[in-house]
């Protein structure tokens, strides 16, 4: 079982977009080091015959048919954006 | 250059699918509209919504992967893809990753060498992304202080279909994106319009020391929106990478923008991290499970395929490869000729020169207005009517193009032009009898020229004779009939 560091715990954050405080890497290295031995516990288990699947509600499909239905009114949608130009989302600089 | 190269291509090709709605919610998928005027909860990711899956895209997608010869898995799963970037609002795609829809396929393309078959890893679902505006000169992201977003385009659904590296030179490239964009209009599962964005590719491209087994360090190369971009990216990709081996320097596996302006590529410089994608399975879908009834009714669908039909061509209707490659680009275009062959063959004129005015005349002029043969102002019976007309001798060959030329305005018949610009032919033996012997009589010098064994002469003969009919006989049976008289009474 790899070990949870808090230098994974700054990666994974990193990753989420997540500004952790100075103590809390530790914390929460623990937490997840604790969380995936218990994992590692579950993964003892023969699950041999067990189909493998990622959800417990299975065997029935759900979908839509390609009906279009309409969204919503573009002001509504644009009052939520933190800026608006020309009457897009205006997000700062992507590329440093 | 001291060592020979070999190039090693796989392509990853999105293509929108031609659906009504997105694939997780019911917002429209019209392109060109107003920024986020095609937008809802769903698709901007707002706290609490739910996706469903459109059932249509999973159809056109089974299709689509059977038209590749893929084989369809019996169940999938959608998973997520996590990465920030403003064009993306969930902050996740949700696509397809260890259990995608379809593997195992492979495409045959034409080559310099003949037929060879590419294999297609496998195809997967994804929602296809918003679009970015960059508020720079040139709309260059590098030096764009600040982006406007329309999410619009969020949640189109994608397939993406992935090659197997098995492409060795740019044309192969080049010819794979046409075998299969042409297999994706087929099947009508999509416009494959790559100005609008319907087909996108990007290139993995290696290079390595001829017999060399093991492949060499890949780039990748995004940023081409035409074939022959694709085609100029990989030359250029593949001179720089053999460019570095020689120098005694390593290939970086990197990401590199095109930049069709300049014909150079340069390395997208990422954070080191930005690959580290975190799939997960995405908890809102279920899994979906692919009946064979679900299968067997695409394979059903699946028309005739464009290779099939391009060697059909050649075989039943005696067109030149190239001929067949140009009748069978679209299946529109197919479709018009097939429909005008069937017709003219049946009135006995061969289907080559109902082909020749097709892929000439009619093509031209299409293209030259920049309509599609869909559009085309002449039936594809009025074409094999006037195949027959001018093959009967009715009209002759220059006659027809200004026939054409009517038809094409007016949409009349053909027949009908002739007729109300008496334009009729003479083909009548006996009155250019006639006409012949007029010429004769009035051109005692030239046909003693003509006897005297200066045979070219008769050229001047026939000009005449033309020029009495005003143009209106037949030069065929002009000509003939001239010499049959000539050399007659010697
Ligand atoms: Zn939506």
């Amino acid at each position: 079982m790899p070990e949870i560091t808090d230098k994974t715990v700054e990666k994974i954050a990193r990753l989420a977009n997540l500004q952790l405080a100075p103590d809390e890497s530790g914390r929460f290295s623990e937490q997840l080091e604790k969380i995936l031995g218990y994992m590692h516990k579950l993964n003892q288990l023969d699950t041999t015959n067990v189909p493998q699947t990622a959800q417990a509600r299975q065997g029935r499909n759900i979908w839509r048919a390609d009906v279009v239905v309409p969204g919503l009114e573009r002001e509504a949608v644009l009052a939520e954006a933190p800026d608006v130009q020309d009457y897009g989302f205006r997000v700062p600089r992507i590329i440093e | 250059m001291s060592q020979d190269y070999e190039i090693v291509i796989g392509l990853e090709v999105h293509v929108e699918l031609s659906t009504a709605s997105k694939i997780f919610c019911g917002c429209p998928t019209t392109f060109g509209a107003e920024p986020n005027t095609q937008v809802c909860p769903v698709c901007l990711g707002l706290p609490g919504t739910l996706p469903v899956l459109n059932q249509q895209v999973l159809t056109f997608a089974i299709r689509a992967a059977l038209a590749c010869n893929c084989q369809i898995a019996q169940h999938t799963k959608f998973d997520r893809k996590n990465y920030f970037y403003p064009d993306l609002p969930k902050a996740y795609q949700i696509s397809q990753y260890d259990m995608p829809l379809a593997e195992h396929g492979s495409i045959s393309i034409d080559t310099t060498q003949g037929e060879k078959s590419i294999g297609i890893t496998r195809v997967h679902l994804e929602e296809d992304a918003g679009k970015l505006v960059h508020q720079s000169q040139g709309g260059q992201i590098g030096t764009a202080a600040s982006s406007l977003a329309d999410y619009n385009r969020t949640g189109v659904p994608l397939i993406e279909i992935v090659s197997e590296p098995d492409l060795r030179s740019a044309d192969e490239a080049y010819a794979y994106l046409t075998a299969l964009k042409e297999i994706l209009l087929y099947t009508k599962v999509s416009d494959c319009n790559m100005e609008e964005g319907s087909l996108r590719c990007d290139a993995n491209i290696s290079v390595r020391p001829r017999g060399q087994e093991a492949l060499g360090t890949k780039a990748e190369l995004k940023n081409m929106n035409s074939f022959k971009n694709i085609r100029d990216a990989i030359e250029y990709e593949a001179k720089r990478q053999i460019r570095v081996l020689e120098e005694g320097g390593k290939v970086e596996q990197e990401t590199r923008l095109w930049d069709a302006d300049k014909g150079t590529s340069h390395s997208m410089r990422s954070k080191e991290e930005a690959h580290d994608y975190r799939y997960f399975p995405e908890p809102d879908l279920p899994v979906v499970y692919l009946s064979e009834k679900m299968i067997a009714d695409q394979q059903q669908q699946l028309p005739e395929m464009p290779q099939a039909r391009r060697h059909r061509f050649q075989k039943e209707y005696g067109l030149s490869e190239y001929d067949a490659g140009v009748c069978t680009m679209s299946p529109a275009m197919a479709e018009y000729f097939e429909d005008a062959a069937k017709k003219a063959v049946s009135a006995k004129v061969s289907a080559k020169t109902v082909c020749n005015w097709i892929t000439v005349e009619l093509q031209g002029k299409l293209k030259a207005d920049g309509k599609e043969i869909s559009n085309s102002p002449i039936a594809s019976g009025q074409m094999a009517e006037l195949t027959r007309l001018i093959e009967r001798g009715k009209i002759s060959g220059k006659m027809g193009k200004d026939v054409f030329a009517d038809m094409y305005v007016t949409g009349k018949d053909p027949e009908v032009i002739v007729q109300e610009k008496g334009l009729s032919q003479i083909s009548n033996s006996d009155e250019i009898l006639k006409m012949v012997a007029a010429i004769i009589a009035a051109n005692p010098n030239p046909v003693a020229e003509y006897k005297s064994g200066k045979t070219q002469t008769i050229g001047f003969l026939v000009g005449q004779v033309m020029k009495a009919s005003q143009g209106q006989a037949n030069p065929k049976l002009v000509n003939q009939i001239l010499r049959d008289c000539l050399d007659k009474n010697i």
